[in-house]
């Protein structure tokens, strides 16, 4: 068990963001909620997943919507207990943590207001272990968990109950009520018991976040030495370090795809390394070979600050370092490769798990 | 005659320039700024007139570039007091205007708050029917105590109905309350646009004694001229406008010189580096117009979203301090600042500087004594500060090709004459006084930036009607309709969002509308 105070949320922040591998959206907006949310109800108690009760309720909380809705219509607040209250009342049980159902990104930080507020501890957890697109793509869909009954709720007031036969029935669903909706909202989906917690969640990764915040936050120390310790805390590997030379965009289907193409240096003097994304980064091509690719986490880090820089702010010049960290083991196997491997998102070709000096 | 007047008060000098009908540069003055200023401004005014040799009836624009609004916001000066109006409940309840102010300033700023219901979804939808009762007793309640009101909406860049309902009922029970609003400001992201609709707000007296005192000046020499303030695209607003708008005169400085560079090089696409005393500068020009930021920009320790130039800045001046031995060489970030000339070894005094070691190394010849520097030493000094600068261009570049470079400011005679990654450096004439000529030489933007649901409407409809906003903008702000130029089209497709929703910005620029004949 430890606390979250206000200097953690801060870390959280920027840990959430080097997990988000480029995507995931901004978590300033949550980062503000929960600031509010701890200055009026005290810090936050996080528990270990083995420290949950043996039985009772978790309800993860999460906003779903366009970054650009997220960023003008701020949530009423009330959404997150509504729906949490409608779950409780379709359930007939009473919720004993709240948990984050994606460790990279906004969602990472938006549970913790709701935390803060009802005073339930937050699970020291979540199901990506990063940021993915999609409602589904998260260890519980692996381990057969529904996501459903999930509650939507607008700022309105308005609520949206939805059960589906699979979870991306969920995610069909959920996106075209947020659209009716005004393009954003928050959802309490995956209602679990504290044993399929045990079971399906993969543990440990809000308090990773906050140590990598600490970590890249902690000023004084030498870039080269904030990275060793860094890869040290995430098991990851520099992949790269270069200057990006070239960044194209495109949008396809709703989404910006896109290549960032760098230049070597230092000992990648010579090499050409491209990242290609969709909202989050998908591959990295060195050389023309593929050396890491979803669902390992590939984040574009700036070499001086260690700041993770985000796909939409990648341009020409910056000085990068490009790091990869293995994804938790759940998303290795054929189910999960199914759900948010490289042919989901388009490649033709199967996954490899990064090792050192190159894939395959 | 039509000869324009171009001023620029920073953080040390006041400059003045005239510029002739033709556009070349007549005269110019640099002045220390006085402490209220427009002592300085009257100063500099008068004596770049006398040098001119051309009589004041001759000055039929004058253009200002002040800092005093940035500096009011950053030293918590003579601010208003706000009453702040959003709207949007029950939407955006969960994060009061303000929150992420630091306390010094929303002390200064001293707001009343309310959020009522209201505002618009992405797709022009009421989140809520707008509560103006809420907002009449509000206003009622606190007009005593405030003396501005700020009123944002939730997409109000998409639909400022709104906002506009309540400027109407304020213009009617409180005729002498100004209001700010956000749909005139700033773009998509309620608390960013927010934030810089009360900081607009918040200077309103110190926007209207700048511009009186800049009317006073120019009339006390003689001048009687159309009044024009500087804004952060280097564009002009009228005196009218920029009462209006103060807030967008932050960055002014910075983009003049920039403009001034563009200008007085002759090239329009480009690195201009602006090397001054303390700092140095690094931006891009694009079609003659600094390239905007896409990053959010504090102002004052506040989070904004309006429209800045994308700058790199450096520790990096002629008064830079360099420290250690040639094996462990610093330049920067501290430096002598305007003390150089006094305190510098090429001024006879004891402190090693930047400009000491370009000196040495014979890249400059600057100050009145030759200094004694170790040799390796001021070799790898001036090798380490310049490598911060070639840095600087690499990074602010857009693509890997070498570009020209535009060198101004007074520190910019210590730059080598070639640069990596640079295929000319350029030192115009006048470089000195370039702020102050991209203050005479500026033109008259307009622009939209909205959020459109594309679906069942032709693509051409809609950026014609994003166009005419920007025109319309432009012609209020005192373009001339009939020569209005679109520098910028871009359409932003909003992801995870059906009906091809997309953010479209337009932006328009026109020289000044040649002053009216006057009738009978």
């Amino acid at each position: 068990m430890r606390t979250i105070n206000h200097d953690d949320l801060a870390a959280l922040t920027i840990g959430a963001t080097v997990l988000g591998t480029g995507g995931g959206g901004d978590p300033y907006i949550g980062r503000l909620m929960a600031e509010a949310a701890v200055a009026a109800h005290g810090p936050i108690t996080m528990l270990a997943v083995d420290e949950l009760p043996q039985e009772g309720l978790v309800i993860p909380a999460a906003m779903i919507g366009a970054p650009t809705v997220i960023v003008e219509k701020i949530p009423n607040g009330s959404e997150m207990r509504k729906a949490l209250a409608a779950l409780e009342r379709l359930l007939d049980r009473k919720t004993v943590a709240i948990m984050s159902i994606e460790a990279g990104g906004l969602n990472s930080i938006v549970p913790l207001a709701l935390a803060a507020e009802l005073g339930l501890p937050l699970v020291d957890a979540d199901s990506m272990g990063r940021a993915f697109p999609e409602v589904q793509m998260t260890s519980f869909t692996i381990h057969g968990v529904s996501a459903t009954p999930m509650v939507l709720v607008d700022d309105k007031g308005n609520s949206v109950t939805i059960e589906t036969i699979n979870n991306k029935w969920t995610e069909a669903l959920a996106r075209v009520a947020t659209v009716q909706m005004g393009g954003s909202a928050l959802a309490a989906p995956y209602p679990v018991t504290t044993a399929q917690v045990r079971q399906a969640a993969i543990r440990g990764t809000m308090s990773l976040a906050i140590e990598i915040g600490h970590i890249v936050g902690t000023p004084g120390q030498g870039a080269d030495e904030r990275i060793r310790r860094l890869l040290e805390r995430m098991r990851g590997a520099v992949l790269f370090r270069g200057k990006i030379r070239d960044v194209l965009r495109r949008t396809t289907g709703g989404f910006t795809r896109g290549t960032a193409t760098m230049e070597g240096h230092g000992p990648d003097s010579g090499s050409i390394l491209r990242v290609e994304f969709q909202n989050e980064n998908l591959l990295a091509v060195r050389d023309g070979r593929p050396v890491a690719m979803v669902p390992d986490l590939i984040s574009v880090l700036d070499q001086e600050t260690i700041r993770p820089i985000t796909t939409e702010s990648l341009t020409y010049g910056q000085r990068v370092v490009v790091v990869t960290t293995p994804c938790h083991e759940v998303w290795r196997t054929p189910r999960g490769l199914e759900i948010a491997g490289p042919r989901y998102f388009g490649y033709e070709f199967d996954y490899v798990p990064f090792q050192e000096g190159g894939v395959a | 005659m039509s000869y324009r007047l171009g001023v620029d008060v920073g953080g040390t000098n006041t400059d003045a320039v005239i510029v002739s009908p033709d556009g070349s540069v007549v005269a110019k003055v640099k002045r220390p700024v006085t402490d209220d200023v427009v002592t300085s401004i009257r100063i500099a005014v008068r004596e770049v007139l006398s040098a001119s040799g051309r009589s004041a009836s001759d000055i039929t624009h004058a253009m200002l570039g002040t800092t005093q609004v940035t500096n009011a916001i950053i030293e918590r000066r003579n601010l208003n007091r706000v009453g702040v109006v959003r709207i949007g409940a029950p939407a955006t309840l969960a994060i009061p205007p303000l929150t992420s102010w630091p306390d010094d300033l929303r002390r200064a700023v001293d707001q009343e708050s309310l959020v009522v219901r209201g505002g618009f979804e992405f797709d022009g939808r009421e989140i809520a029917a707008l509560d103006l009762h809420a907002v009449a007793d509000f206003v009622d309640r606190v007009r005593a105590d405030i003396s501005v009101l700020a009123v944002s909406s939730v997409f109000s860049p998409v639909n400022a109905d709104h906002e506009l309902a309540v400027l109407d009922l304020v213009g009617t029970r409180w005729p002498d309350l100004p209001v700010s609003l956000s749909s005139e400001i700033g773009s998509i992201g309620l608390l960013e646009r927010e934030n810089a609709t009360v900081l607009n707000a918040a200077v309103t007296n110190v926007a209207r004694r700048a511009a009186s005192a800049f009317r006073d000046a120019v009339e006390q020499a003689g001048v009687h001229a159309e009044l024009f303030l500087t804004q952060n695209d280097g564009t002009l607003m009228t005196l009218d406008y920029a009462m209006r708008y103060p807030i967008l005169t932050v960055a002014c400085g910075l983009t003049n010189s920039m403009r001034g560079a563009a200008y007085l090089s002759g090239v329009t696409e480009a690195v201009v580096i602006d090397v001054g005393g303390t700092s140095t500068d690094v931006g891009v020009i694009r079609n003659g117009f600094p390239r905007e930021s896409s990053m959010a920009v504090e102002v004052g320790g506040v989070r904004t979203n309006f429209r800045m130039p994308d700058l790199i800045s450096l520790g990096l001046g002629g008064g830079s301090l360099v420290k250690g031995d040639p094996s462990s060489v610093s330049v920067g970030p501290r430096s002598l600042g305007h003390r150089l000339v006094l305190e510098g070894r090429s001024f006879g005094g004891g402190t090693l500087t930047f400009t000491d070691v370009a000196n040495a190394v014979g890249a400059a010849r600057i100050g009145t004594h030759r200094p004694e520097v170790d040799t390796d030493l001021a070799q790898r000094a001036y090798a380490r500060g310049i490598a911060m600068v070639e840095e600087s261009i690499d990074r602010i570049k857009t693509s890997a090709q070498d570009v020209p470079l535009v060198a101004v400011g007074g520190g910019s005679a210590l730059l080598p004459d070639r640069l990596e990654g640079v295929t000319q450096v350029r030192r115009p004439e006048h470089y000195d006084v370039a702020n102050a000529i991209g203050a005479a030489i500026a033109k008259v933007s307009g622009r939209t930036d909205r959020v459109y649901a594309l679906e069942g409407r032709q693509r051409e409809d809609v950026l014609a009607e994003a166009q005419t906003l920007a025109e319309a903008e432009a012609v209020r702000a005192g373009a001339d309709p009939d020569r209005l130029e679109v520098v910028q089209v871009e359409e932003i497709p909003l992801a995870y969002m059906p009906g091809n929703a997309t953010r479209v910005r337009v932006v328009v620029v026109g020289p000044l509308a040649a002053p009216k004949p006057t009738l009978g």
